[in-house]
């Protein structure tokens, strides 16, 4: 079989970057016509692309468009990956900025938008994803008359719950792509990815990090029966420029921004607590999905997200989940630019804060836990953890009774819409 | 939050020794000059006594060779390696600092992404000098480095840190890989600078390389024994390990952390992977054992000194691990010795033998 021509092979790595392409009228006519044939072939003929076309002028061009009908404007017909589903929350109107800038890594996949109930805005998209808003009414038809609260930050949840991939990968409204140390943007799809498709070393702390990274191994003296590692279910991403810190350190630090950029990825070791960051995770939905839940409210929660601690909470649960049942917990790499846009309004949150009591009383609690032996399931192992909860911590706060209470609500939500079967 | 300190890391010059184990030439510190110069070098001559090991002008230096080593310790001598690098752990034994920083003699100055040389001694001293996290893992690392600190979600109460006992460098160009790693990957060089120091978590042990490795003497220095390795013995390359999993088992126990990432150091020579291999061979079968049992180890509350620590952990390698083959057995003993020579060579300032450690809560 003949290799691809040089010429074929600049056509298909024009291609990959169509959608960046500003001018095509330099080209012959026949070079634009075959790579006209190879746009629409791998689906990538949006509005913009199209229109690109047709301003070269090219004649066989304007003609195939009207023998097919193509129309203007177009809903992309993209190959979507069947594995991955993208949700975001929406909790501001205007996402324009946002997915402009996640285009190139977010075009290949469906994108489910939750647009926070509390939200009286309409939201602004622009066009050419494969993309679906699910808007408050979405989520009471859906799921009728629920005890968790989806407004704020939970509402993401919905999106978990909704998704029929294996893998979900969710991102804060307010984070662009980030640029590593060479430069070059930072693809938060393909590193969520490569965390949760290679395995997880739990067991023993390797120190030069993740061993599967191209470029480095298991040191000396890491024992050779832990180097198959485990799977790892959930993935934690970092920020740079404007960090995932508390009120108090907001306001106390408002000038300080994250310009380290550590280019790592390792393995939360077995037993290790750790805060999960919701602004920046992707998780294998499959398995840990019962696990990821809105379960922790504060009682004045708000739009920001140091208003917050439901990611915490869940990231809590699940990793004393993944921890019991032998799954794995990365966290590094990859980077999302988290912008200042709540910065200064830190202040105002740190009135009627209520986080530092709650960590504190959360922390003895995490830290001797253990689950049974007999729950073998993820769904087992939240339906034990939530007793639990409700045994130990709710005395202490009720705020914790009403995470039990959630995480139970959960178990069903999901055997109800969320399990594959469902 | 963590309040990093912006004022200039102390040169601690009269609290911190260098040892240094060496069998070839000591070269390899005219390259290290502009760091080390100010400190005191304690160099252990490994191999034969009657070479002369040539120590480049002006470091102000002390070197013991084998028969140093047996004229000071006597019959003790013999829990000191010889023909390996582990003879080094003597040079933790007679220093009188607080600080002791060992590194090996290929290892040079390496470059950080700007090009600038890296003082790896500095770094290793901030490390030293910030506390550890080991309860709770902090995602954006030391939370104690300028420009960083504790994420949200980070308990308040766990802020303070505790004492950092163990600062565990890393290293550039050649990586320490075992010889099947080498064997299968003999180009592979560690070309990433991962720009993080952590705190490694209660519990979680891990592999401690001697290369690059700076530790307090004062709160941990008794755990630091690198074991019996070299001559006559069924194992090498197995001595940092030993010293590592014994040291995070104390740590854990008496609420010290160890710290590992920043600093790195250019390392030059790779090792041949047929005679790390022969050296190997015992350990990769039986570090299946040493995990498990490292993992399982549980020290009495009462033991609230190192050596009292440690002394425990020796009992239980000769209970455990004396069935795994013998050589347990005489490395218990020879930890026994060990301390009893730390001690004759480190009295207790003034009296009864106070807990070292932080103090108990």
């Amino acid at each position: 079989m003949r290799p691809p021509s040089l010429l074929s092979l600049t056509l298909d790595s024009a291609l990959l970057r169509i959608a960046h392409i500003a001018d095509l009228s330099h080209l012959p006519d026949h070079l634009v016509i075959d790579l006209f044939r190879r746009t629409l072939s791998a689906g990538k003929l949006t509005e913009k692309v199209l229109k690109l076309f047709l301003a070269t002028g090219c004649e066989e061009i304007i003609l195939a468009v009207q023998l097919l009908n193509i129309k203007q404007p177009l809903v992309p017909v993209l190959p979507t990956n069947s594995e991955v589903d993208i949700v975001i929350a929406a909790l501001q109107p205007n996402l324009t900025t946002f997915f402009e800038a996640w285009r190139p890594f977010f075009s290949r996949f469906h994108i489910i938008v939750i647009k926070d109930p509390d939200m009286t805005e309409d939201l602004q998209i622009p066009t050419g994803f494969d993309l679906k808003v699910y808007t408050k009414s979405d989520i009471n038809g859906v799921l009728g008359a629920s005890s968790i609260n989806f407004s704020g930050h939970s509402c993401r949840y919905f999106g978990y719950l909704v998704s029929r991939k294996k893998y979900v990968i969710s991102i804060d409204d307010n984070c662009l792509p980030a640029k590593d140390t060479a430069g070059s943007t930072v693809d938060v799809v393909a590193q969520h990815m490569a965390n949760l498709k290679t395995p997880a070393t739990p067991f023993f702390f390797n120190t030069l990090y993740d061993p599967y990274r191209k470029g480095a191994d298991f040191v000396r003296g890491y024992p050779f029966s832990l180097r198959e590692g485990v799977e790892c279910m959930l993935s934690c991403g970092l920020w740079m420029h404007n960090a995932d810190y508390d009120p108090m350190t907001h306001v106390v630090k408002r000038n300080q921004r994250n310009t380290t950029y550590v280019d790592a990825v390792m393995t939360v070791p077995l037993g290790a607590m750790l805060p999960v960051s919701g602004i920046n995770v992707a998780f294998n939905r499959d398995v840990l999905g019962p696990a990821m839940f809105p379960g922790l409210r504060l009682r004045n929660e708000g739009k920001h997200r140091w208003d917050t601690l439901e990611d915490i909470w869940n990231g809590l649960c699940a990793k004393v989940v993944c921890d019991s049942l032998g799954y794995g917990v990365k966290t590094g790499l990859p980077y999302v630019m988290r912008s200042d846009a709540e910065a200064g309004k830190a202040l105002e949150s740190l009135k009627d804060w209520e986080g530092v009591k709650i960590m504190d009383d959360v922390l003895p609690f995490f830290q001797s836990l253990k689950l049974s032996r007999t729950a073998v399931t993820v769904d087992d192992c939240v339906k034990e953890l939530a007793g639990i909860v409700r045994e130990k911590l709710g005395p202490k706060n009720a705020i914790f009774t009403e995470a039990a209470d959630a995480m139970v609500e959960w178990n069903n939500l999901w055997k109800a819409h969320g399990a594959q079967n469902a | 939050m963590a309040s990093a300190s912006h004022a200039p890391t102390p040169l601690l010059k009269d609290e911190l020794d260098i040892v240094i184990p060496t069998i070839r030439n000591l070269d390899f510190l005219e390259m290290w000059r502009p760091f080390f110069q100010p400190y005191h070098l304690i160099i252990v001559q490994d191999g034969d006594p009657s070479k002369t090991i040539r120590v480049p002008e002006g470091f102000d230096y002390e070197l013991y060779n084998r028969n140093d080593i047996n004229r000071m310790l006597g019959p003790k001598a013999s829990c000191i390696s010889f023909k390996d690098s582990a003879c080094r752990c003597f040079g933790y034994m007679v220093s009188k600092k607080k600080y002791i920083y060992t590194i090996d003699d290929d290892c040079f100055v390496a470059k950080d992404p700007s090009g600038k040389d890296i003082n790896a001694l500095e770094q290793h001293i901030k490390n030293l000098l910030s506390p550890s996290t080991p309860f709770f893992f902090n995602t954006l690392y030391d939370p104690y480095r300028v420009g960083a600190d504790f994420v949200r979600g980070y308990p308040f109460s766990l802020r303070e840190g505790v004492p950092t006992a163990v600062s565990h460098g890393l290293w550039l160009n050649i990586p320490d890989y075992d010889a099947p790693t080498q064997l299968v990957k003999p180009l592979e060089r560690n070309t990433r600078y991962v720009d993080a120091i952590l705190t490694i978590p209660k519990g979680t042990l891990f592999p401690m390389c001697g290369m690059n490795l700076a530790f307090d003497r004062e709160l941990i220095g008794p755990a630091m024994y690198f074991g019996l390795m070299g001559d006559g013995q069924p194992i090498g390359r197995y001595d940092d390990m030993w010293a590592g999993w014994c040291t995070k088992v104390i740590t854990d126990h008496l609420g010290l952390g160890v710290k590992t990432g920043l600093p790195y150091i250019w390392h030059s020579k790779a090792s041949n992977p047929f005679v790390n291999l022969k050296k190997e061979y015992n350990g990769i079968f039986w570090q299946e054992e040493l995990i498990p049992f490292f993992q399982s180890v549980s020290l009495p509350k009462d033991a609230t000194t190192v050596q009292k620590c440690y002394l425990e952990l020796a009992k239980q390698v000769r209970a455990k691990l004396g069935k795994v083959d013998g050589y347990f057995n005489k490395l218990a003993d020879s930890m026994v010795t060990w301390i009893e020579a730390w001690d004759e060579l480190n009295p207790p300032k003034g009296g009864a033998p106070t807990a070292n450690g932080p103090p108990k809560k």
